[in-house]
């Protein structure tokens, strides 16, 4: 069918696939939840937003649960280093992520106020932290993160938790906050009425802008970041560890593709004008172009990553040589070829019964009918 | 670079087998929920009557409350392969990966995104559909079991797959062979069952104790009796079930059949079995034993001369494995060392399926090779688990399930033939039994997981080789923080579930059920409960 490296750049496109189905669905549930303290000052109001949510959060979620289980299958080397060089930063992001599914299904069966707020406060934490991680780690792809790996595959690690929070990491910590929150927000604006709507309008403008800057910014500061290029490397079509290649670093080297390829200049610029979609749309009173604007500028500021960083996936800053490529991290041709047949076969009909659920869960959530619920439902 | 300490090893371990016990309360009581959810459903459907939907709805309420914690503790199991086994994901995700990836694609999916339709759909379809959306949970729940237990039955039982020494891990070679492993199958069926008769006891139990208290007669009623049969055939299934895994254990797990029965020394055919006894692991015998000629013979081997291998003639098999893993090992590092002559490849090929059983020895030498006879005996001694656990909770399994056997056949048998009501001690053991299947099933875990010890992939990698190398502080600070948390959690779950019990389906606020008034004009259902005034007929 298709020769080892055709299947590892596949393979490439497909976990960057997977991580956008999670960040544009799940971005509504981590979106939402970052913005409840705001959009909803009063239970009703609060309910309208996680109304808008509540139904499909966890079918939203398996997007970063078969992330990790491709992650394991098609990249085993980034899985077993980057879970276990991230270790206390995961944890924390699992005790975050536990207070989502309990939030979601127990707050509202029973009427306390005091039960309510503390799960409101319990999925405010569930959204924020994991989205404000998820763009902290992807910040330290950029710098390296410490791990080494020697010659029988064993990784042996030399940073600690609070290393990650340098300022190029904190700074992308915030944009993909920001950035989760944009599509949240441009979610609730289509979604909702009355109140909620107008605080959701006036977020996705604030963050629409905010957004863009941000993400302009972090090019800018991209030139002065010491980036890793691939010098030498063994033969593509074969399988390969990482001792097989040869590394360098240079300040700016993540903009190499840039330079070389225009066309991925596609990327950041859709990053860019999709933030300024949304706050436009939101601006017009649009809840779709709103919406369209959000899913664009998380696609693009994704794809910007992504780009930037290949073919590293995965890069050391203690062992430049360890680090992990689209070439050299990935399982044996046979598990990417069947792997990929699954895959193909599997998406499109997830993607069918999706839409579908999304579709009887269609309309309004508005704050006159979630009022009037009350009574009956709980 | 040394190997990663002995305590960092003890620390992940417990680690992991607090977090996949404490996920596996809640998976069971989904599997079969989700079908009892289902069989309401069907009957709602085909005979339109309401009370038939509100079980459907009540058990469904208890359903989520579960489903909340075991979707949470569910990806601390997905995170924890990389986060504390880093070397183990690195060893084997070429194989292991790939049951855990399409489960999600396959199967996950499925369940997560129509248990919110489950939920919140009920207005915003047919009934039909409905119906379909809840079969969907279901079956996808159900299926999401099959991919986790072919990928645990890859460690138990490593097929389809060999070692690669230029990438140094295990690499696929038939995906037909790892899917359809006869131990994963069995453990399939076998987990399954067990999760179903988790479930049933949990209907039949709650709905005694409605019967016990003389509430919602008519809804305890239904629902025990769809719990008593269903129970009934799940609990047939995991008895025959449970001996035909008993069998394939005998083909391909010999160290942990012969643990299970504390067969020290291998025994004439046929076997006989050992009902009762202590386990001494350092005089390597079994004190007090109570044997029971032929049976073990039999059930292993289906035949009355086959032979079931004891530990003292297993270890001598396993001490053969190392010499010749030995041989292996030295091989891979002319290999990996460039020399790749043919005959140095052929040395390699030819001994490479004991290449693990070497691995065993790194605890006493990191170059393998140069092991003194001495440090050959301790790895030799290691190869087996510790008899005494996997004895007593193997009994405590088997001694279970034929209890829950009586127990639902007498369920079965007094709601048959309307003799319910006078027994007011059985329902009060039912109500009591509920725990105990969890029990059961926690009891078969640590005979598959901790009877596989040494291992982590049964005769290919050690345990003690396969944990990330983390530092002892942060492990201590993940199994506290992991432990605290659930804690909490399950306090929580266990406080809600209990209030709704007590609720019971009057929490569904149709003003039909115990200590409701009929509320907005709405008059009880036609053969339904007027609250806790007068008894059903089977009752009285």
């Amino acid at each position: 069918m298709f020769d080892y490296e055709t299947l590892k750049i596949i393979w490439w496109v497909l976990m960057v696939t997977l991580l956008l189905g999670f960040a544009l669905t799940g971005g509504f549930d981590l979106g939402v939840a970052t913005l409840l303290p705001w959009v909803g000052r009063t239970d009703d109001e609060r309910r309208v937003a996680i109304g808008t949510i509540h139904a499909t959060w966890e079918g939203n979620q398996t997007w970063l649960i078969t992330f990790g289980g491709a992650l394991f299958a098609a990249w085993p080397l980034v899985y077993a280093a980057g879970f276990s060089v991230l270790y206390i930063a995961l944890i924390f992001t699992l005790f975050a992520l536990f207070l989502r599914p309990l939030g979601f299904d127990y707050r509202d069966k029973l009427k306390s106020p005091r039960w309510r707020n503390n799960w409101d406060w319990g999925l405010f934490v569930g959204g924020a932290f994991p989205a404000l991680v998820f763009g902290v780690a992807i910040g330290n792809l950029f710098l390296g993160l410490p791990f080494t790996f020697n010659a029988d595959m064993r990784i042996s690690y030399q940073g600690g938790f609070f290393g990650l929070f340098s300022p190029f990491g904190v700074f992308c910590g915030v944009l993909g906050l920001a950035m989760l929150a944009l599509h949240g927000a441009a979610w609730m604006h289509l979604r909702t009425d009355e109140i909620v709507q107008s605080r959701a309008r006036r977020a996705t403008i604030v963050l629409g802008l905010g957004v863009a800057v941000l993400f302009a910014i972090g090019g800018w500061w991209m030139q002065y970041i010491p980036g890793l290029r691939v010098d030498t490397i063994g033969d593509l079509n074969r399988a390969l560890t990482p001792f097989a290649k040869t590394v360098s670093a240079a300040p700016g080297a993540w903009l190499d593709n840039m330079h070389s390829m225009k066309w991925v200049w596609l990327a950041p610029v859709a990053g860019i004008a999709g933030a300024l979609l949304a706050a436009l749309g939101a601006a017009r009173r649009s809840g779709w172009t709103g919406l369209a604007g959000s899913s664009m500028a998380v696609t693009g500021i994704i794809v910007t990553a992504g780009l930037a960083l290949f073919p590293f996936v995965l890069p050391s800053s203690s062992s430049p040589v360890s680090s992990l490529t689209a070439w050299d991290a990935v399982s044996s041709k046979k598990t990417l070829g069947i792997m990929l047949m699954v895959v193909t076969v599997m998406l499109p009909i997830i993607a069918v019964y999706t839409a579908w659920a999304y579709r009887i869960m269609r309309g309004t959530i508005t704050l006159a009918h979630v009022r009037d619920e009350d009574r009956a439902a709980y | 670079m040394t190997l990663p300490t002995l305590d960092v090893v003890d620390l992940s371990r417990l680690q992991f087998a607090a977090t996949a016990l404490y996920h596996f309360i809640f998976v069971p009581l989904t599997l079969g929920l989700s079908w009892i959810l289902v069989i309401c459903e069907t009957v709602y459907v085909m005979t339109g009557r309401e009370i038939y939907k509100d079980m459907t709805r009540f058990w469904g309420k208890l359903f989520g409350i579960n489903f909340a914690l075991g979707v949470a503790t569910g990806i601390t199991m997905e995170f924890q392969f990389g986060t504390n086994w880093a070397y183990y994901s690195h060893y084997v995700g070429d194989i292991f990966g790939v049951p855990l990836a399409v489960e999600a694609l396959m199967a996950f999916f499925l369940e997560a995104t129509f248990v919110g339709l489950f939920f919140f759909g009920w207005d915003r379809m047919s009934k039909t559909k409905h119906l379909m959306v809840t079969f969907l949970v279901a079956f996808g729940s159900n299926l999401s079991a099959l991919w986790i237990l072919v990928a645990n039955g890859w460690m138990q039982h490593p097929v389809g797959a060999e070692f690669n020494f230029e990438t140094m891990r295990m690499e696929l070679t038939s995906i037909a062979d790892v899917i359809f492993n006869p131990v994963a199958q069995v453990k399939f069926v076998h987990t399954l069952a067990a999760g179903y008769v988790a479930a049933s006891m949990f209907v039949l139990g709650i709905s005694a104790w409605y019967l016990l208290k003389a509430r919602d007669t008519s809804f305890a009623l239904r629902s025990f009796a769809v719990a008593a049969g269903f129970g009934l055939a799940s609990t047939l299934s995991v008895i025959v079930l449970g001996d035909e895994s008993g069998y394939t254990i005998g083909e391909s797990q010999k160290v942990k059949m012969a643990a299970i029965e504390a067969e020290w020394e291998t025994q004439e055919a046929p076997a006989s079995i050992t009902l009762f006894g202590i386990p001494n692991q350092e005089e390597q015998r079994t004190d007090y034993a109570i044997k029971m000629p032929w049976m073990l013979g039999m059930i292993a081997t289906r035949s009355l001369d086959g032979e079931v291998m004891g530990i003292r003639e297993l270890k001598e098999v396993h001490r053969a494995n190392i010499l010749e893993g030995m041989q292996a090992y030295g091989a891979m590092q002319k290999l990996r060392a460039g020399d790749t002559t043919p005959a140095v490849r052929t040395e390699f090929d030819e001994h490479k399926k004991n290449l693990g059983y070497a691995l065993l020895l790194k605890k006493y030498t990191e170059h393998v090779t140069d092991a003194t006879p001495a440090q050959i005996q301790s790895a030799v001694d290691d190869s087996i688990p510790r008899v005494a656990p996997l004895f007593f909770a193997f009994r405590i399994m088997v001694g279970l399930g034929f209890f829950f056997l009586l127990m639902f056949g007498a369920a079965f048998y007094l709601l048959v033939s309307k003799k319910l009501a006078p027994q007011r001690w059985f329902l009060k053991l039912a109500t009591w039994s509920i725990p105990l299947p969890f029990i059961a099933i926690m009891a078969g875990w640590i005979v598959a997981e901790y009877g596989r010890q040494p291992w982590t992939i049964a005769g290919v990698l050690p345990t003690f080789l396969s944990v990330s190398d983390l530092s002892l502080s942060q492990v201590w600070f993940s199994l506290i923080g992991l432990v605290l948390v659930y804690a909490v959690l399950l306090t929580i779950e266990m406080w809600l579930m209990l209030k709704f019990i007590r609720l019971g389906p009057a929490s569904l606020h149709t003003g039909r059920y115990h200590g409701e008034t009929p509320a907005h004009g709405e008059t009880p259902a036609r053969g339904e409960d007027v609250p806790a005034v007068t008894p059903h007929p089977a009752l009285s």
